[in-house]
């Protein structure tokens, strides 16, 4: 049986869409069953993935507008932006199992006004700096994450600058701190 | 050059300015502080081709306390600010530094929120060395800069101004 058959058939109703492309599996589930998900793909019999290769955030703010190009495509994208939009924010996990040496991407949606993930650190040891890079950069908290503060930014820094409405120059943020006189 | 050159005359008269800056000039120790590309090719310069060491710069000191050139050679994040300025305050005077590549004398390409816009803000720069990464023969260059900065510099001098309370920052 086939990848995409087997996880479908171990995660049942919680497997939202199981899409391939180009021989990548991407598996969506919901957002609140992500630790249950991730237990029942590492422990199947037949799937084993017992090795997580990465986890990270992705904003995907500019995505579903529709650009204005010609004066008649303004209504149509007016009638986007009133659309209902897909939540904001995703975190990928991505799963390897080193007995079979296949591989799977678990992709759950986080909305912008409920910013909380299950951590999987009680799963993964691994997936303790990349939550942390995942917090500091997109702002997404992992619940149960034993020391969730910022990897890479210093630890006052006040914005998280991997969100697309981050100015790439920043906002001017300095790190301060005490000087001696030269 | 040397003083092999005088050896059998006796005696040689001089001034104690030019002899302290004779022997500054001629052993700038550096401190190695590459944090990115231009520190590859700083230790090319300090290896067996390039031979850093025939001017002087014998020892590449890894302690602060004991090094006279900070050679500060890659990008610098404004995460590693205050490492870089307690590495600068801890060694000792006299102490000069190097600004190695685009980044660390104006941040280079990296005009982003992580990137400090040029080290010149935190420490005091000696000689900027341009170059994305400079050549280990850019590196030499600014070495033979400095050797000539020191050789006008005024050691004793110096002393007096700061006995007379006066600043010498500038």
């Amino acid at each position: 049986m086939d990848l995409k058959e087997r996880v479908e058939r171990c995660l049942g109703s919680d497997a939202l869409s199981v899409t391939e492309y180009r021989g990548d599996i991407t598996v969506e589930v919901p957002r609140r069953r992500i630790i249950t998900v991730l237990k029942k793909l590492k422990e199947a019999a037949d799937l084993e993935f017992d090795f997580l290769t990465d986890l990270f955030g992705v904003d995907n703010l500019d995505l579903y507008k529709k650009k204005k190009k010609k004066k008649g495509d303004e209504e149509e994208a007016e009638k986007g932006a009133q659309e209902p939009q897909p939540p904001r924010f995703e975190v990928n996990y991505l799963l390897q199992s080193l007995k079979s040496n296949e591989r799977l991407r678990v992709k759950i949606q986080v909305p912008e006004d409920d910013l909380e993930v299950e951590s999987a650190t009680v799963l993964w040891k691994a997936a303790d700096w990349p939550e942390r890079e995942c917090f500091d950069m997109f702002g997404i908290r992992f619940k149960g994450h034993y020391n969730l503060k910022r990897l890479l930014m210093w630890d006052e820094f006040p914005d998280h600058p991997l969100r697309k409405d981050y100015p790439l120059e920043g906002k001017g943020e300095e790190r301060h701190f005490p000087v001696c006189e030269f | 050059m040397g003083i092999e050159a005088y050896v059998g005359g006796g005696w040689l008269l001089t001034k104690a300015e030019q002899l302290i800056n004779w022997g500054r000039s001629r052993s700038p120790w550096p401190l190695p502080y590459g944090t990115a590309c231009c520190g590859i090719e700083m230790m090319c310069a300090l290896a067996a081709s390039y031979d850093m060491a025939r001017f002087g710069a014998e020892r590449p000191s890894f302690s602060p306390r004991q090094a006279d050139v900070l050679i500060e050679a890659g990008t610098i994040t404004k995460k590693m600010v205050p490492v870089l300025r307690t590495i600068y305050d801890q060694m000792a005077e006299p102490k000069w530094v190097f600004a190695m590549g685009a980044c660390a004398c104006s941040g280079g390409v990296f005009r982003t929120y992580s990137t400090h816009q040029g080290i010149d803000d935190i420490i005091p720069v000696d000689v900027y060395i341009p170059g994305c990464p400079p050549r280990p023969e850019g590196l030499l260059y600014a070495l033979l800069k400095l050797m000539d900065k020191i050789k006008g510099d005024h050691p004793l001098r110096k002393k007096v101004v700061e006995a007379l309370g006066a600043s010498h920052g500038s």
